[in-house]
């Protein structure tokens, strides 16, 4: 049963010979078209919340400086690009978790939860397993990822065994996974003497190696981008991706075809949690905090609040990037570029303009992405064959 | 016999009268929830459109400086919420899951970008909130909360006893059928996300004006979530989901009263009370305390 569902006879076609420039037309051309509407409601979003800038302020002229702010603080100097990659890259894992659960046909809204349970995990190798050189930060990733595959499997079997649907747990988990981590922080692993809510800092060994140390950039986008494409293997390129995307596609079709569909959406989810905890574990163990004159490397340490916001913003990464690996790298360097330029942003205007901003124009992509038929009708796109496929089918679907 | 230096009597009562404060937003978002889904739409925006009414209800009381048009500007700003989910899950069938998530990010984002641009920096006086019920031995009941429990039976009869309340029904079970006998199944469900938007508005309201003078940015604190977990909790039943809410405005409130007389101490008991409404849901929802089924056609579009 499972050769005939892994391997898919290869399609005649497939033998008449493709030229070179047949295939880069097409490829570009292919590009062109999945880029279109994306690309669209980028600028479409960027548009509205300019005219919100203006409405709100009275002058035209602080959307201008606003956005000038924003490209200065995201791109315009090394600094501001090595902010880009640094915000970025918590973005691709997290993004890379929601898609990865996406194409099994579920909906990771607990990936707060899970970044929160991968930076506590590996927090806690990072201060207190003494270890030498490059094996520290790895065991570190290493107890992320565990934390994050364990706090994603249990909605993975509460959905496959019980039928409750995953929506609804993860963000109960993500609750548990707050209150756990507070009390986390606030008793056992909480620094002694300190009056805030956070992990000792963690040893010097068990730092990330730096990719540009007086640019505080961390080697965890090459990581993030390292892991994408292994996503992107193990779900186009093996047994148990093929399965996981069937289970997602079609679940009557995957559990006739005598496909673990159980299994397929436990390990999907617990996949999707481990992604999760790598983004919390990378964060936790790369990105220098207090960086001052007197301390050029930073400390490295778990605080509370960690995890906010990581929810939301990696459900948007994932359906800007249709669930595409490569995709979620592109949408979450995007994002990074955002929030990295808010700053900049909120500096450079008088009155300040909001950082809110950022999630407003984040809303809008994700809204004109959703229902690109708005797109489409505003700038007469013809709709592709494929269509957009319903991601999720509401809280009763069965296995 | 006293525990926390007052009568366990009266101490029973206070803990009893804070849980209803608690449930009271918890509650109207449940009730958001029941009606929408009960139409077949799907509603994991309750949190943004609560956000947004609270807002709505701060920006009026210090335009107007008066609390009567504040609660219905909540209301409205629900509302209006609800009509763009309307408008993206059901005339262009998104995705309702997705259609809510933009709710719940543009929710956030405008309430807290107008917030600080309008206000951060100047903020106004407020006039304050709405009047609240004295109880005897010394605690009170906001207003909205008495108004939320009348809401619970008010939908309850208006779902199980009238014309509309049976299309709505129709359409959340099987759109098809009730399309054949000739209920305009769209329309049917706008006017249900309408109201779904109205009565999460209204728990925006018991934010503020109705318990809190001023606006703060993300203020609801994903209480529009655990509103979602009432009413699968209730099992789709506004009286069901009514008594969710109470159950975790009761939870709630053990935890601040433990809390703050000092019963219970240290990071590590607080936090574990903190878990239980969560626990609870996981549990329920797993199966362990009675299945709860939603309607049919819960998020399929028609």
């Amino acid at each position: 049963m499972a050769e005939t569902t892994t391997a898919p006879a290869p399609a005649p076609q497939a033998h008449i010979p493709v030229t070179t420039e047949q295939a880069a037309g097409s490829l570009v051309a292919r590009l062109a078209r999945d880029l279109l509407v994306p690309l669209l409601a980028i600028f479409t979003s960027l548009l509205i919340g300019a005219g919100l800038i203006a409405l709100t302020t009275g002058s035209p002229g602080t959307a201008l400086e606003a956005y000038g702010g924003l490209l200065t603080g995201a791109v315009g100097s090394p600094q501001a690009l090595a902010n880009t990659l640094i915000r970025s890259t918590p973005y691709i894992f997290a993004g890379l978790a929601v898609a990865l659960a996406f194409k099994c046909g579920l909906f990771n809204i607990g990936a707060e939860g899970q970044v929160a349970f991968g930076g506590l995990f590996a927090a806690y190798v990072g201060y207190a397993v003494p270890l030498p050189g490059l094996f520290h930060p790895l065991l570190a990733l290493t107890a992320g990822v565990l934390g994050g595959f364990l706090w994603g499997a249990v909605p993975g079997f509460l959905k496959a065994r019980t039928g409750a649907h995953e929506v609804i747990t993860t963000i109960m988990m993500n609750y548990l996974a707050l209150q756990f981590v507070g009390l986390m922080l606030a008793g056992p692993m909480k620094k002694p003497g300190s009056i805030s809510a956070r992990t000792p800092d963690l040893l010097p060994t068990a730092r990330l190696p730096m990719l540009a140390a007086n640019l505080g950039l961390h080697s965890g986008v090459l990581l993030a981008v390292g892991v994408a494409v292994a996503v992107w293997w193990f779900l186009y390129r093996t047994t148990w991706g093929f399965e996981i995307r069937t289970t997602g596609a079609n679940p009557a079709a995957a559990r006739y075809a005598g496909m673990p569909t159980v299994r397929n959406v436990i390990l999907a989810m617990a996949l999707s949690g481990a992604l999760a905890g790598l983004a919390g574990a990378v964060e936790v163990v790369g990105v220098a905090l207090n960086v001052s004159r007197l301390n050029p490397g930073g400390d490295r340490y778990f605080g509370l609040g960690f995890s906010s916001g990581y929810g939301f913003d990696s459900i948007a990464i994932a359906l800007l990037g249709r669930s595409n690996p490569f995709g979620v790298v592109a949408a979450a360097l995007l994002f990074g570029a955002l929030r990295a330029g808010a700053s900049t942003m909120q500096f450079n205007t008088h009155p300040e303009v909001p950082g809110e901003i950022i999630s407003v124009i984040q809303g809008l992509i994700l809204l004109f992405v959703a229902a690109d038929a708005i797109i489409r009708r505003l700038y007469r796109v013809p709709a592709t064959a494929a269509g957009s496929a319903a991601l999720t089918t509401g809280w009763g679907d069965k296995l | 016999m006293t525990l926390c230096g007052q009568p366990v009597l009266l101490l029973l009562l206070s803990v009893l009268i804070t849980a209803l404060s608690f449930a009271t937003p918890i509650t109207l978002g449940a009730l958001s929830g029941v009606i929408c889904e009960r139409a077949g739409v799907v509603n994991i925006a309750i949190e943004g459109m609560m956000l947004s009414g609270a807002f709505g209800g701060y920006w009026a009381a210090v335009t107007f400086h008066s609390l009567l048009p504040a609660v219905l500007t909540a209301v409205l700003v629900g509302g209006l919420m609800a009509l763009l989910h309307g408008w993206l899950s059901i005339t262009y069938k998104v995705d309702q899951i997705i259609s809510g998530t933009v709710i719940n990010i543009l929710g956030f984002g405008i309430t807290g970008y107008l917030f600080g641009q309008w206000y951060a920096h100047n903020a106004p006086d407020s006039p304050g909130t709405l009047p609240t019920i004295p109880v005897p031995g010394g605690g009170s009941l906001q207003f909205l909360a008495v108004v939320a429990v009348i809401l619970v039976f008010v939908l309850y009869a208006v779902l199980q006893g009238t014309v509309w309340g049976l299309r709505v029904r129709a359409v959340g079970e099987n759109p098809h059928a009730a399309d054949t006998v000739g209920v305009n199944v769209r329309r049917v469900r706008y006017s249900a996300v309408l109201v779904g938007g109205l009565l999460a508005g209204l728990g925006g309201a018991a934010y503020v004006p109705g318990y809190i003078p001023a606006f703060t940015p993300g203020m609801t604190n994903g209480y529009g979530f655990i509103a979602l977990a009432a009413m699968i909790f209730g099992k789709w039943n506004p009286i069901g989901a009514w008594a969710a809410a109470l159950f975790f405005g009761l939870t709630l409130s053990i935890q601040n009263n433990l809390q703050s007389c000092g019963v219970v101490q240290g990071p590590v008991p607080v936090g574990i009370v903190g878990m239980l409404p969560y626990i609870a849901t996981l549990l329920v929802l797993a199966g362990f305390v009675g299945r709860s089924t939603p309607p049919a056609a819960d998020g399929v579009p028609f």
